[in-house]
């Protein structure tokens, strides 16, 4: 409410203005990827499994996809656990 | 309340919020009682049955957290424990959202059976959050309950939905089948009660609706600017700041859990004239 031209409840946090954004932010992604976006995941991590398969032996479950998304940066965090130390490892077990 | 550890097996109880109409406060029920649940140290996931149009999620606050959903899991795309997003606040607390591209017939009868025998091994509590309406979603969510939760709002359609789902799920449940288990242990969750409108004539009593539909309450939920509120920032209700539903939702909890609790309406406060001039925190 407001009182002589000023609100008086400027100390709380204006929730509707919250809801907006989160809205704008995720509707964002929604509408801007056709289908949607977390659909390909799946598929990419299938195809990311057939590639690492063909220099590494990896169990399908030793493959892991995480995806954050935030208001400017969206991160795609896979996570592969490489066998053991008598099979020779390879480089990167973590990829960002 | 803190977090306790519990080393026993899990409980695996399978609780369906349902309501037959919409808008009645499903998912807003579904995350305030599961938050209660894990606050209470029960390990709890909460699982959003309506395919197609995805919310829970964003009431739960983890809307940019999604990579892998139910459907991926009952279609064998991805691993239930890819999909599970625990939550931030509470170590207890699950969340296994849906998928917004897909529709109802992705959901099978056996893959909805696999994925919740799955995750009985490792949670005490399953909440189930129906969809709206009385198809396949909303039938499968049900499907496999041990216990339900009918949210009904004191006006005539809700009422009488509420009464259409309770016949369902006397019928149309595993339980039911079977027919040698005790049936879906049923309760009615009132929202949106205003106690002001029921002293002026204009809503309908607890006791109008209980009478009507027969069935136990398990709580009154008032009518609340609270739930807005949590739904605009993405925090249950249970876990934003204090209000009348809080309370009423931490009853219900309790009285979910077992325990005997006064049933008791508190009315959202007014503010007075000193609160509101000099601005209050709730």
């Amino acid at each position: 409410m407001s009182l002589f031209g000023f609100s008086l409840n400027r100390r709380r946090p204006k929730t509707a203005q919250t809801a907006r954004d989160r809205l704008q932010l995720l509707l964002a992604h929604e509408r801007g990827q056709g289908s949607g976006t977390p659909d390909y995941l799946p598929q990419l991590q299938n195809d990311l499994i057939a590639v690492i398969r063909k220099y590494i032996d990896v169990a399908d479950d030793e493959v892991d996809i995480r995806m954050e998304r935030d208001d400017d940066v969206s991160s795609l965090e896979i996570n592969i656990d490489l066998p053991s130390a008598e099979e020779k490892a390879e480089k990167p077990a973590k990829k960002r | 309340m803190t977090t306790q550890l519990k080393d026993e097996a899990p409980l695996g109880r399978i609780v369906v919020i349902t309501s037959g109409k919409g808008g009645v406060g499903k998912t807003t029920s579904a995350a305030a009682i599961s938050a209660g649940l894990a606050q209470q140290g029960y390990k709890t996931v909460v699982i959003d049955f309506d395919v197609g149009l995805r919310n829970l999620d964003m009431i739960m606050g983890c809307e940019r957290r999604v990579v892998f959903d139910f459907i991926n899991v009952i279609q064998g795309d991805a691993r239930l424990k890819q999909a599970l997003i625990k939550d931030k606040r509470l170590d207890t607390l699950f969340i296994l959202p849906t998928s917004q591209t897909r529709d109802k017939d992705a959901l099978t009868q056996e893959g909805v059976e696999a994925v919740l025998n799955e995750l009985k091994e490792e949670f005490d509590y399953i909440i189930c959050d129906s969809p709206a309406g009385i198809e396949r979603g909303a039938q499968l969510a049900m499907y496999f309950a041990d216990e339900a939760v009918v949210v009904t709002n004191p006006e005539v359609s809700s009422v009488r939905d509420s009464d259409r789902v309770l016949g369902l799920l006397s019928s149309k449940t595993q339980r039911a089948e079977k027919g040698d288990s005790d049936p879906v242990k049923a309760r009615v969750l009132l929202t949106r009660h205003d106690q002001g409108r029921i002293d002026r004539g204009e809503m309908m009593t607890v006791d109008d609706v209980l009478e009507i539909l027969a069935v136990p309450l398990l709580g009154i939920i008032p009518e609340s600017q609270a739930v807005l509120r949590a739904s605009n920032v993405g925090t249950p209700v249970i876990l934003d700041e204090p209000s009348s539903a809080q309370t009423a939702y931490k009853d219900a909890v309790s009285r979910l859990l077992g325990d005997d609790i006064e049933m008791r309406i508190e009315s959202e406060r007014k503010p007075g004239l000193f609160q509101r001039l000099f601005g209050r925190s709730a």
